[in-house]
């Protein structure tokens, strides 16, 4: 059974100015001991689907299809339910460490919080729990009784982490969990995250905009683009064999070190992303695609099988529209 | 687990502000025990830095000689000092040696009047400015981090108090509740939390949208929990400061109710002293003594609690630090 099944999620922020749909029909399935990235530009609906997952988003917010965390529907839950579910179903790590931990106290009540919040302990046994959570995440267990203000980047990403596993919860989201830390700092918690969900076996929704980071951690890609997941397959092959255009200039952005075909050509991508309540017609993606043709300003494609485990949502992928462009190429 | 920690623990000593270096916590013995210790050195650190603040300095000496005065006058002062039917001292005396700060139209020493007063005054505006930072937080958290109607509902009755003009408010309740202690204590209470609550809530505004609340509802916690353990430590440093605020005003409006007559007219306090000295005509016979002797008290009581709070602002307010 999967940890994770998402079933054709729409989700459609309320605001004065009407609906702004932020995401439009997505399906995502991870499995025990599996890490999937999620990855796109910003705005593209990736942290949208992860507040989602524990229903964090503002109540006016309309949310339909079906979220199925452990087996249970997340979108059919009573709220006294709910409450139980977050942290123990699953948890997440939050996008600048520095901000979601409470300046005022200190580290070790803070992981402990979630343990009393769940009853699995007295204060007592909590303490004691989170040193060595503390010790897991590779800091020193006396760390417990300092402030935030006294860790660095790095050192609160881990008490993070450590708050993360709190409650033993069987999927971990991992909202950019490196954003605002040096590159150096980055690969040390790459490596924690990735080595901490091997060993507990944790399924992890990993999700960023950077490409590199995800093929490093990531099992499967799933790539997105205005509210839709427009590739995903094996995250090696997505990355370095992409099928949809979006997916290549994504990639593209990333030069290698030292290959002489990225010295004189940096690629990149023209254009913003598409206005969420003004998304172009057909394929969503048609106005910045370096290789639109005439069908994609009015037909949507879906996900077409582009190889094996693999989708791209693109016209081109191999026999979606049998013959339109064969011809021509 | 054998993952060997990147990053080494900070061995440094953290310097005081004193800039002498603390010895360091040494081995780990117990989280309490470090908290404990902690506590009391951040203790001492906030004295290090107070005791170079001569405005704060000055505020806590003036306020311990008052509570000083006060505790005199509750256990040690003989009450029939300031009772009429028991003195038999010249009336409206100038000060001499026998009455330092000369003597009232009954005989009674000015003297023993403001020591007897200094209880009621300090007991009113505390106990009357926890009542008004306890109405105040609460509206205030209420209002702040519910949001929607409830804060609306709760704002407009704040806007309401805070336009109805103070002194004719709180001379209408007073004069239905009649006069006593416990009344006067209850006007200033009931009257003067709305700025208060207007503060609170503004702190909460911006409180409410820090990530780490998220984080909190994220790990499955009820909205009591985020108040207490989120919303309210770190809502403390503003409602502290302006309590200190609260209470100078309190014993200033304590000092106008009993002017005008509302107060107990059996207790003696430094506004019904000089409500009696106007009554009494001690400015048309020039009685000064009389007058400026609780006046000078009641500055010097507020002027304590606006130093001390101007101080602690300093000092918990990084904005205002001279660094």
């Amino acid at each position: 059974m999967s940890v994770l099944s998402v079933r054709d999620l729409r989700i459609t922020y309320h605001t004065t100015a009407g609906g702004v749909p932020a995401v439009r029909g997505v399906d995502l399935e991870i499995d025990r001991g599996e890490v999937v990235g999620l990855a796109g530009e910003s705005g593209c609906g990736k942290s949208t689907i992860a507040a989602a997952i524990l229903r964090l988003l503002p109540a006016k917010t309309r949310i339909e299809g079906e979220i199925s965390l452990n087996g249970e529907d997340v979108l059919e839950m009573k709220p006294g339910h709910l409450r139980t579910v977050r942290w123990t179903g699953a948890s997440i790590i939050f996008q600048g460490a520095m901000h979601a931990l409470n300046p005022v106290k200190r580290v070790g009540d803070q992981i402990a919080e979630a343990i009393t919040t769940h009853h699995q302990a007295g204060e007592r046994e909590a303490l004691v729990r989170v040193g060595q959570l503390l010790e897991q995440v590779g800091l020193p267990p006396r760390r417990i009784a300092d402030y935030p203000h006294e860790l660095s980047g790095g050192q609160k990403q881990r008490v993070m982490i450590a708050m993360a596993l709190a409650c033993n919860p069987n999927l971990i989201i991992a909202d950019e969990p490196t954003t605002a830390l040096d590159v150096m700092v980055q690969a040390q918690v790459l490596a924690l995250l990735k080595e901490l969900q091997r060993e507990l076996g944790l399924a992890m929704l990993f999700i960023t905009h950077d490409l590199s980071v995800l093929v490093e951690v990531s099992d499967r890609l799933a790539i997105m683009y205005a509210g839709q997941i427009v590739e995903d397959g094996p995250a090696q092959d997505v990355f370095y064999r992409p099928a949809h255009p979006y997916t290549k200039a994504l990639a593209g952005a990333f030069p290698e070190i030292g290959d002489q075909r990225f010295r004189r050509k940096p690629s990149g991508l023209g254009g913003d992303p598409p206005d969420p309540q003004r998304i172009p017609s057909g394929c969503p993606f048609h106005p910045r695609c370096p290789v639109a043709f005439d069908s994609c300003p009015t037909v949507e494609p879906r996900l077409f099988a582009s190889g094996e485990g693999r989708r791209a949502a693109c016209l081109l992928v191999e026999g979606a529209l049998t013959g339109v462009r064969k011809d021509e190429s | 687990m054998a993952l060997k920690p990147p990053i080494a623990p900070s061995g440094e000593p953290r310097r005081a502000a004193s800039g002498v270096p603390e010895e360091p916590l040494g081995p780990i013995s117990s989280p309490r025990r470090i908290a404990w210790v902690r506590r009391r050195r951040a203790l001492g650190r906030f004295w290090s830095e107070y005791r170079h603040n001569k405005m704060g300095i000055a505020g806590i000496g003036i306020l311990l000689f008052f509570v000083g005065m006060a505790l005199f006058a509750t256990f040690v002062a003989n009450p029939q000092s300031v009772d009429p039917s028991y003195v038999s001292g010249p009336v409206r005396h100038a000060p001499t040696l026998r009455f330092p700060l000369g003597t009232d139209n009954f005989g009674i020493s000015v003297l023993s009047l403001i020591v007897a007063g200094s209880k009621i005054s300090l007991l009113v505006g505390l106990t009357a400015s926890v009542i008004t930072m306890l109405i105040g937080a609460v509206v205030g958290i209420v209002a702040g981090y519910r949001g929607g109607a409830v804060d609306t509902l709760l704002m407009r009755i704040t806007d309401f108090g805070l336009v109805l003009p103070w002194l004719a408010l709180a001379i209408v309740l007073a004069s239905i509740m009649g006069p006593s202690l416990t009344t006067i204590i209850l006007v200033i209470g009931l009257t003067s939390w709305p700025g208060t609550a207007r503060l609170v809530r503004a702190q909460v505004l911006s409180i409410r949208e820090r990530p780490y609340i998220e984080r909190s509802r994220a790990l499955g916690a009820g909205d009591g929990h985020m108040i207490i353990h989120h919303v309210l430590p770190n809502a403390m440093p503003v409602i502290l400061a302006n309590a200190v605020l609260v209470v100078a005003i309190a014993i200033l409006s304590e000092t106008s109710l009993s002017f005008l007559g509302l107060g107990d007219p059996l207790t003696v306090s430094w506004g019904s002293i000089i409500e009696n000295a106007f009554a009494g005509g001690a400015t048309t016979l020039g009685a000064w003594w009389w007058i400026v002797a609780p006046g000078v008290c009641i500055v010097l009581v507020v002027m304590s609690f606006t130093f001390i709070g101007f101080a602690l602002d300093e000092i918990i307010n990084p904005r205002l630090r001279e660094r």
